[in-house]
């Protein structure tokens, strides 16, 4: 037996409940505490946890860091596409009323989609920071 | 009357934290407390009824900084050289101890003008606040204001924060990250052995 054997289950067990409970915190963000923010850095610490317990090169293999970089991108156009769409479609920027077919849908639209663009960029930066510094001491 | 013990004992564990951190020398046990101290504050948080900022104070400053913390750690060496035999003779204790009297009974006096917790005539929320808890409900149907004035009504400003986030990744990345530097290290090496 591994001395590591019980810090494996047990990581294993915890990864998935981490990434499902940074989910629930994303999408019920709207209605409960938590929103995009919170999410990612959750979201972020589940990826953590995993290289802390199977080792940087692994966690590596499984989020290879030219993803990172542009799934960090990607949240920041996620949120500045929302407000374009929403100037093409003649409202102010970032202003979502018209995104939906009336005021109340368009801004639930848009929160979720901006907030989703936050998730995003910040577990994108968070394991960006998180590998960068670790990554220091390897040689 | 439940809420002034937690406040209490959450304040008090806050001090002791403190005081055990500036003491300590194990830069390992002073990380530890530093999220101990981030927990304590999310703590405090959620006492005050702002769960959202509790939340991030619990995943950011009590779990991810710790992280990297730690991954610092592992970079430098465990303890901090002591200090105290080698200041020098003329050092005083007086001066920074006026100082940090002065600044402390500046903050307590300044504290005497601040409006009691959730005091309706508060300047925090006289100004927009009332417009977001009358109105959020029928302007964006989202029942969390909090989420409703980050998303919607300040969404220039999360923009902004989003931006400043991505901003300090790629200065990290230009920093300390990426794998760019290894193969110019390796041709130096290389050339030194060349030369060699």
């Amino acid at each position: 037996m591994r001395p590591d054997l019980i810090l494996h289950v047990v990581a294993k067990f915890f990864i998935p409940l981490i990434i499902l409970y940074a989910l629930y915190v994303q999408f019920h963000g709207d209605f409960g505490p938590g929103g995009g923010f919170q999410a990612g850095v959750i979201f972020s610490s589940a990826f953590i946890l995993y290289s802390l317990v199977f080792g940087l090169d692994t966690a590596e293999k499984i989020i290879p860091s030219h993803w990172l970089r542009i799934l960090a991108a990607l949240g920041v156009v996620i949120y500045a596409g929302v407000g374009v769409a929403s100037l093409l479609l003649g409202g102010n920027y970032l202003d979502y009323t018209l995104l939906g077919s009336n005021q109340i849908a368009g801004q639930h639209l848009g929160i979720l989609l901006v907030e989703l663009g936050v998730g995003i960029t910040v577990a994108a930066a968070m394991l960006i920071l998180f590998f960068a510094f670790a990554g220091r001491g390897r040689d | 009357m439940i809420d002034i013990v937690i406040d209490i004992t959450l304040l008090s564990f806050l001090a002791i934290t403190s005081v055990a951190i500036v003491r300590m020398t194990n830069l390992f046990a002073i990380v530890m407390l530093f999220g101990i101290f981030s927990l304590l504050s999310a703590g405090l948080f959620v006492v005050m009824d702002a769960p959202d900022v509790a939340f991030t104070e619990a995943a950011v400053g009590a779990g991810i900084s710790t992280v990297l913390m730690l991954a610092t750690l592992a970079l430098v060496k465990r303890r901090q050289k002591p200090y105290y035999g080698e200041a020098p003779r003329s050092h005083r204790a007086w001066l920074p101890l006026i100082v940090v009297a002065v600044t402390g009974s500046a903050l307590v006096y300044g504290t005497w003008d601040i409006p009691g917790f959730g005091a309706p005539d508060a300047p925090a929320q006289s100004h927009v606040a009332r417009y977001y808890i009358e109105n959020t409900m029928q302007e964006t149907g989202v029942p969390n204001i909090v989420t409703a004035v980050l998303a919607s009504y300040r969404g220039f400003d999360t923009l902004g924060e989003v931006t400043v986030i991505f901003t300090a990744a790629v200065a990290v990345l230009l920093l300390i990250g990426g794998k760019r530097s290894k193969p110019a290290v390796k041709t130096n090496k290389k050339g030194e052995q060349d030369e060699a």
